[in-house]
Order: structure tokens, then sequence, then C-alpha cells
């Protein structure tokens, strides 16, 4: 008996060989030399005295052939040559080296060239994309800084900061005319003077600006007084400014007056004396987010 | 009883001293932590903290009453230290007076913005493949920054976006990193040639999950605060932000968009605000919130491996103090 058939009587089929995995479908075969991958009579590398695999070393193929003359040094079993890398040529190479050889052998070692070259494009082809690397997070550090977040947003006071920045800017005229409180320093004198809480009825009270209303009215509505006028009412007496519900209802005039919000042309001549409030919006826009 | 003499009476031994627990006096030089047994070290460290509690104790009560004795005349209360008082001082704060900061930022990369030579259009995008409520911030932050475009990733490479972008006039790029389905890190390019800022984003908060939140913020450019960005690199990131947003707000819109930095922290909110009186604002979040740690500056567009970094946080020598910060 040939000992390769001895060889597969035995391990094969029978008892154990180390390479073998058997799963529900099917056997496979670990051994490194193998062809194809899969346990069978005519892959096996220990069953075949003579048998030739395609392996890839650092990106180049090289072909291993084994002959029965040299069953018995295994230290120069397996034969090894170069492939070119032309593909083309290596497979000239390959037919040249295995002229003779089983059909079956010659056809699986093309196919597992062909295999090879087509995964190793593929790497090239992905190492010049992006590559994501991956940043292990630091448990401790992590927990550090989210504590360390919360007490910056304590330490911070944002609503407050807030606040102060934009009366700031009120105070330092940034807004020009939009908005009609007296910002000049008699005013401010004689507001200190009352109370705290001014209501409507006391300011319009103090005012004497000629001013007949008061706006809690967001912004809307703003009556220039005569004097707070006086610098810029180049192109008419009487004009004022006017904001209407687009601040409220956007939804509506997204950007129907939405230029330049103090000395844009257009402006409309409102009647003197109308006192406009927005209820619906009202109590939403004057809650504070605390 | 027993072990309370035992130490007391070994200490006593040693040091000479009654062992009166009440007045325990120790010559100058000898420490508690020189005692080798553990027990009766621990007994006496604690007898040592009972003293100086009381001692602090009385003092306090002492000031209190010379306090109250003064009236008047008291000197005023000592302030209390916090982490902004006992911050280290920066060498690179900025003097708002200083000649050479203000030269340099004449001659910076956002020099055209604040001359008012270029109008900001931003460009946002994301890692790939966001996921929901990455994309729903994408969109509320594009709604809150007047002339920005949100623009899916679909896997391009930032190095051949940039150019793309820059031939089509934008002025910033923003990627918002996602990881595990949360936005977890910004990258703020200015576009033609500007500084590229990486910061460590947390604490997203989208429009429906903030309490008491107004109505959607409308299309009018709302202002800009930029709170406590006092060193060099502070006001190189506060110049960063401020030129994402047009130049002239509309105070129409009564929006305010604000970054303000406390220990290296920079939140952001953005708000409607009411000027009730002179005196009063109240002030009405809208708009998504969130925080952000600068991680790096870099000098270039974005450019990982070659980028010339101005400024990279290291761990282990600028978080060890806790006092130093360097925005």
């Amino acid at each position: 008996c040939f000992p390769s058939q001895v060889v597969w009587d035995t391990l094969g089929n029978r008892q154990f060989c180390s390479y073998k995995i058997t799963t529900k479908t099917q056997n496979f075969c670990r051994n490194e030399y193998n062809l194809t991958g899969l346990c069978n009579r005519s892959s096996c590398p220990l069953a075949n005295s003579q048998y030739a695999t395609i392996r890839e070393e650092k990106g180049r193929c090289y072909l291993y052939m084994k002959t029965i003359e040299r069953a018995a040094f295994p230290r120069r079993l397996w034969e090894r040559v170069l492939l070119s890398k032309n593909y083309e040529k290596a497979l000239e190479e390959i037919d040249e080296n295995l002229i003779y050889w089983p059909r079956f052998i010659r056809h699986k070692c093309k196919q597992r060239f062909t295999k090879i070259t087509q995964y190793l494009i593929r790497i090239r082809k992905l190492t010049l994309k992006r590559q994501r690397k991956l940043v292990p997070l630091r448990r401790k550090i992590e927990r550090r800084e989210n504590r360390r977040e919360e007490k910056a947003l304590i330490a911070a006071q944002l609503d407050n900061a807030i606040e102060k920045e934009l009366l700031e800017r009120l105070k330092q005229d940034t807004y020009g005319d939009i908005y009609n409180f007296p910002i000049h320093a008699f005013d401010k004198a004689l507001q200190q003077q009352d109370a705290e809480s001014e209501s409507e009825s006391d300011a319009e009270a103090e005012e004497d600006d000629d001013e007949d209303k008061r706006e809690f009215v967001e912004a809307d509505d703003s009556d220039l007084s005569d004097f707070e006028d006086m610098d810029k009412l180049e192109t008419s007496s009487e004009e004022e400014q006017e904001e209407e519900e687009e601040v409220e209802k956007k939804a509506s005039h997204p950007k129907s007056k939405g230029k330049t919000p103090l000395k844009g042309p257009a402006r409309r001549k409102r009647p003197y004396i109308e006192i406009e409030y927005e209820e619906e919006t009202e109590p939403t826009t004057k809650t504070k987010a605390a | 009883a027993g072990d309370g003499s035992g130490p007391g009476g070994s200490a006593a031994a040693e040091v000479g001293e009654p062992p009166a627990p009440q007045r325990v006096l120790f010559p100058p030089t000898f420490s508690v932590s020189e005692i080798k047994n553990k027990q009766r070290r621990h007994f006496m460290f604690l007898r040592w903290k009972q003293q100086q509690r009381k001692e602090k104790l009385a003092a306090r009560k002492k000031r209190r009453k010379e306090r109250e004795a003064l009236g008047d005349k008291a000197p005023p209360k000592a302030i209390p230290k916090t982490i902004e008082n006992q911050r280290v001082y920066d060498e690179t704060t900025v003097d708002p007076n200083d000649e050479e900061v203000a030269f340099d930022e004449a001659t910076d990369e956002f020099a055209p913005y604040f001359n008012r030579q270029t109008v900001p259009k931003i460009l946002i995008t994301t890692s790939d493949r966001p996921r929901g409520r990455t994309v729903r911030f994408c969109e509320q932050l594009s709604s809150v920054i007047p002339n920005s475009h949100v623009y899916y990733r679909r896997g391009l490479a930032l190095k051949r976006i940039i150019p793309q972008c820059i031939a089509k006039d934008f002025t910033d790029l923003i990627v918002i990193n996602e990881d595990r389905k949360i936005p977890n890190g910004l990258v703020l390019s200015h576009l033609p040639d500007g500084p590229t800022a990486h910061f460590r984003m947390s604490s997203v908060r989208l429009r429906k999950e903030i309490k008491r939140k107004g109505k959607e913020p409308t299309e009018h450019v709302p202002e800009v605060i930029l709170n406590n960005f006092t060193t060099r690199l502070g006001h190189s990131v506060g110049r960063m932000f401020a030129s994402l947003f047009p130049h002239d707000p509309q105070f129409i819109g009564r929006q305010v968009a604000t970054f303000h930095n406390q220990r290296d922290y920079i939140f952001f909110r953005f708000h409607r605000y009411i000027f009730k009186s002179e005196k009063k604002v109240g002030i009405q979040e809208l708009g998504p919130r969130f925080t952000l740690k600068l991680r790096s500056l870099q000098k270039g567009t974005f450019d990982s491996k070659f980028g010339e970094y101005e400024w990279i946080h290291k761990r282990r020598e600028m978080d060890t103090n806790r006092r130093k910060f360097h925005l």
C-alpha cells in the first residue's frame, strides 16, 4: 500500500488528526500547507506525497512543492519558489513548475494564488484610506474631568454672568436706541430715587420725556421720544422704529423686517397713541430660565 | 480607659508630659507621624486633631467677639479663598492695553473677519456614520449659527474636504466627533489656512432636553458674549469663536450666544433676552448647550500628523496643579 494511503486511512478517516477541525457540516484542515483548507483525501498535505501550495509572506507569494523523493528529509521536504509580482507571469511560473502535476493541484494552486493577490491589493488600498485610531478612555480621568466640569459649572454662575454682561452692554449704549429706557444720568438719578420695583404707572408718571407709553412689550413699539431722537432724526422728524410681531410670530414673517435694526430705511409711521400688548407670548418670554 | 492611659502613658514616658487629653504639649520637633506603632499613632493623631479644632473654635469665637465689640469700626471680613482667587498667575495673561497683542491680532488669521472683509460661512459635519443624536445636534447647531450648512460625511477624508471647502468660500469647518451615539468631540478649523482647535465636548443637551426652554431660535444674527478668556491662548480661542458669527448682530432678534470660560471649561449657551427694566433682564434658554475643553490648538488647517501644534494638553504636566489654568 502506498504510504500516503495508509496515512489517510489512519489520520484522515479513522483516528485523531491534530489539524482536523470538525463542524456540523464540514471538516477543515488547519495545516498551514493545506491548499484548500478542507480536510479531504486530495487536499491533505500529509496524505499526499506529491503536493504543492501557495503561501504569502510579507506581501510576496511563494510556491511550495513537496515530492516523494524528499520524503525522507523533512528539512528539505518543501521546496520554495518565489513568484513574480506580475499576476500573469506568476501564473505562468506556477504552470512551469507544476508541469505534469495532477490537474487538481495545479488548478487549486492558481485559485489560491488569485485569492491571495486579491486580498493583498485590498490591504494596500485600505491602508491608503483614513485609518481610524481608537484612543482608549481612561476611567479615572473621565471621572475627574466630569467632576471638575460640574464644579466649574457651579462656580461659573452662568445666568448671572450673562445678565450682568447684557446690562453692561445696555449701559454702554451698544443697543443704541432700541430700548427705551432712559439711560441718561439725570433719569438714572431719578429712577434710583424711586422704589426698586418699577411698575408701568410709576415709570410713566415720572418720565418727562414726552413719552406716551412705556413698553414692556418685547422691544416692539418703541416710541422714540423727541430728545432721544435727536441724533437719529436726519430723515424725518417723527419716524419711529417699528418692530412688529415678527419677533413673536416667527413662523409667519421670517425675515420681513430683519434688516438693520436701528437706522434702516424701512421704518413705518404708526399712530402715535397705541399700546399693544402681545399677551400670548409675553408670559413665556418674561420667565427667566432659572 | 486602659487604652487611653496606655498610649498616653507611653507617650508621656517618651515625651515627659502629663497625659492630659485637654492640654497636650509637644516639643516642637515632635510629630505624630514619627510614632511607629499604628494604634498609638492613630490615637495621638486624634488627640492632636481635637486640639486643633478646639483652638480654631476658640480663635473664631474670639474674633467674633472682637468684631461685635468694635461694631462699625470692625475690619472688613476676610475674602474667602476660591479657586479663581487662588489661581496661579499665568504669565501669558493679556493686558487690555498690550500693544504687542493688539498688533498680533491685527495681523493674524482672523484679521479679515474683524476688518469685515469676510463673511463667515460655516460647514458642519460629523465623523462617519452619525447616529440620531449627533444628527439632531448638528441641525440645532446650524440653526444657532447663521450661515451654516450641514453636510454628511460619507467617509470622506478631511484633507480632501478642506481644499474643496476653501474653493467654495467656506470660512470655518466644524467636525463633530461621535462615539457610542453621543457627540464627544469637536474640531473647529478656520479655513483659509487658519488654526484648528480640537475640543472634548461633554454635557450635550438638545433643545427638547432643556427645561423651560423657549421657542425656536430665529434667523436673526445673535450677539456673542465671550467671558473670561484671559490668557493669550484664551484670546485666540475666543477670537475663533467670535469669527463663527457674523460681525453685526441684529439686536431685534434679542438672541445671544455665550461662550463662558471657567477653569478651562468653555460653556456654550444660547439665550433670548428681554430687558424688563434698566436694571433687570430676563433670559430664556433656547438652543442646544454643551461644554468644551480644549485639547489642542494647531497652527494650520487640520493635519494631525505633520501639523505644527501651538498648544497640546499634556495630562501629566497640566492636570497636576489644581490652581493652574490655561485659557
